[in-house]
């Protein structure tokens, strides 16, 4: 649910980072928050376990600048990945106007992935909203172990896993050493502020 | 949950109503949020004072995570939140269907009093936010 201030000339949106635990979603606020200018940018909020798992959810407001006048802000926030916070994943989705996947390479973690996926189209019917019309943005994270001997999933394979039906725009990405991560906050940001100006015919936006 | 217009007018009302009722009762400072945790008015401190979007962000999943424990005891819903602290004291409490307001006090201010003026208000708010 984005806030369009008329009077401050602000457009407040909220975007969330979803996938299995583990996947890398807090490493990627993480990056931005260290990465950014702290004018462009407020405190990071984060609640989680003493095993640094996130517990409830992550918050970054970040401001992208001004787009025809209008103020654009936005809220970044993750979800806790693991199964048996169903309930604290649904609510951080409460509200949210764009979306960020974020699969974890793992050939183990093949499942997860797909079962993450599915939790999100669930939990976005709660609250009427459907995942084929929502701003949506894949990320393959952790590419680097690709060039280990752990055993990882080929681009091709989280393709075909992922997004064979969905068809959107992702990307490839090294969370922890930056690579991928603002490319794919930039491209999540372009289509979450874009649907909110057509829906509001700020046409200007 | 549909996306959520705030004009200048929307604003002008409902500020002069929250300063009338609980800024000018002695309530230190009064926010008024929706359920994603966006801030529609911010009354009564400076951004040094407090972190005002974090504070919107942990107040809306805090009354989200209590409407689940209501439901798992067979409520629809806690309508209220309230918090005491040594120095100050925190007061949630929702609006309608969407919206959630914040009121932090000292000990100076009676709960008593800020849930009256918060329950002649509401509906005026609600009025006004969501017609």
């Amino acid at each position: 649910m984005a806030l369009i201030d008329l009077s401050k000339k602000e457009v407040h949106c909220k975007i969330v980072y979803y996938g299995a635990g583990r996947c890398g979603k807090t490493t990627n606020l993480l990056y931005i928050y260290n990465a950014m200018n702290t004018k462009n940018r407020g405190k990071m909020l984060t609640i989680d376990t003493k095993g640094d798992r996130t517990l409830f959810f992550d918050l970054l407001p970040l401001n992208l600048g001004k787009i025809s006048g209008f103020d654009i802000r936005i809220q970044l926030y993750t979800v806790p990945g693991q199964v048996m916070y169903a309930a604290t994943r649904k609510l951080v989705l409460k509200g949210v106007d764009g979306i960020v996947f974020v699969a974890d390479p793992l050939r183990v973690r093949k499942e997860r992935n797909k079962e993450s996926l599915e939790d999100l189209r669930k939990n976005l019917k709660d609250y009427h909203l459907n995942l084929d019309e929502m701003p949506l943005v894949m990320q393959y994270n952790k590419r680097d172990l690709a060039d280990t001997p752990i055993p990882t999933l080929t681009i091709a394979e989280l393709e075909d896993d992922l997004n064979k039906e969905l068809k959107r725009k992702y990307f490839e990405a090294i969370a922890i050493k930056g690579n991928g991560v603002f490319e794919t906050l930039k491209e999540i940001s372009k289509q979450t502020v874009h649907q909110v100006a057509v829906k509001h015919l700020l046409t200007t936006l | 949950m549909p996306d959520f217009v705030l004009t200048s007018s929307m604003l002008e009302k409902s500020k002069n109503i929250l300063v009338n009722s609980l800024i000018n009762a002695g309530v230190r400072t009064v926010l008024l949020i929706d359920s994603a945790g966006n801030i529609l008015v911010n009354l009564g401190q400076t951004a040094d004072e407090i972190d005002a979007i974090s504070l919107a962000a942990l107040a809306a999943a805090n009354l989200g995570a209590t409407a689940q424990i209501a439901k798992l005891i067979g409520e629809d819903d806690f309508t209220l939140l309230f918090h005491k602290g040594k120095n100050g004291n925190i007061n949630f409490g929702r609006i309608g269907n969407d919206l959630i307001l914040i009121t932090i006090f000292g000990e100076d201010v009676s709960l008593g009093l800020v849930r009256c003026r918060i329950t002649d208000i509401s509906e005026s708010l609600r009025i006004i936010f969501e017609g």
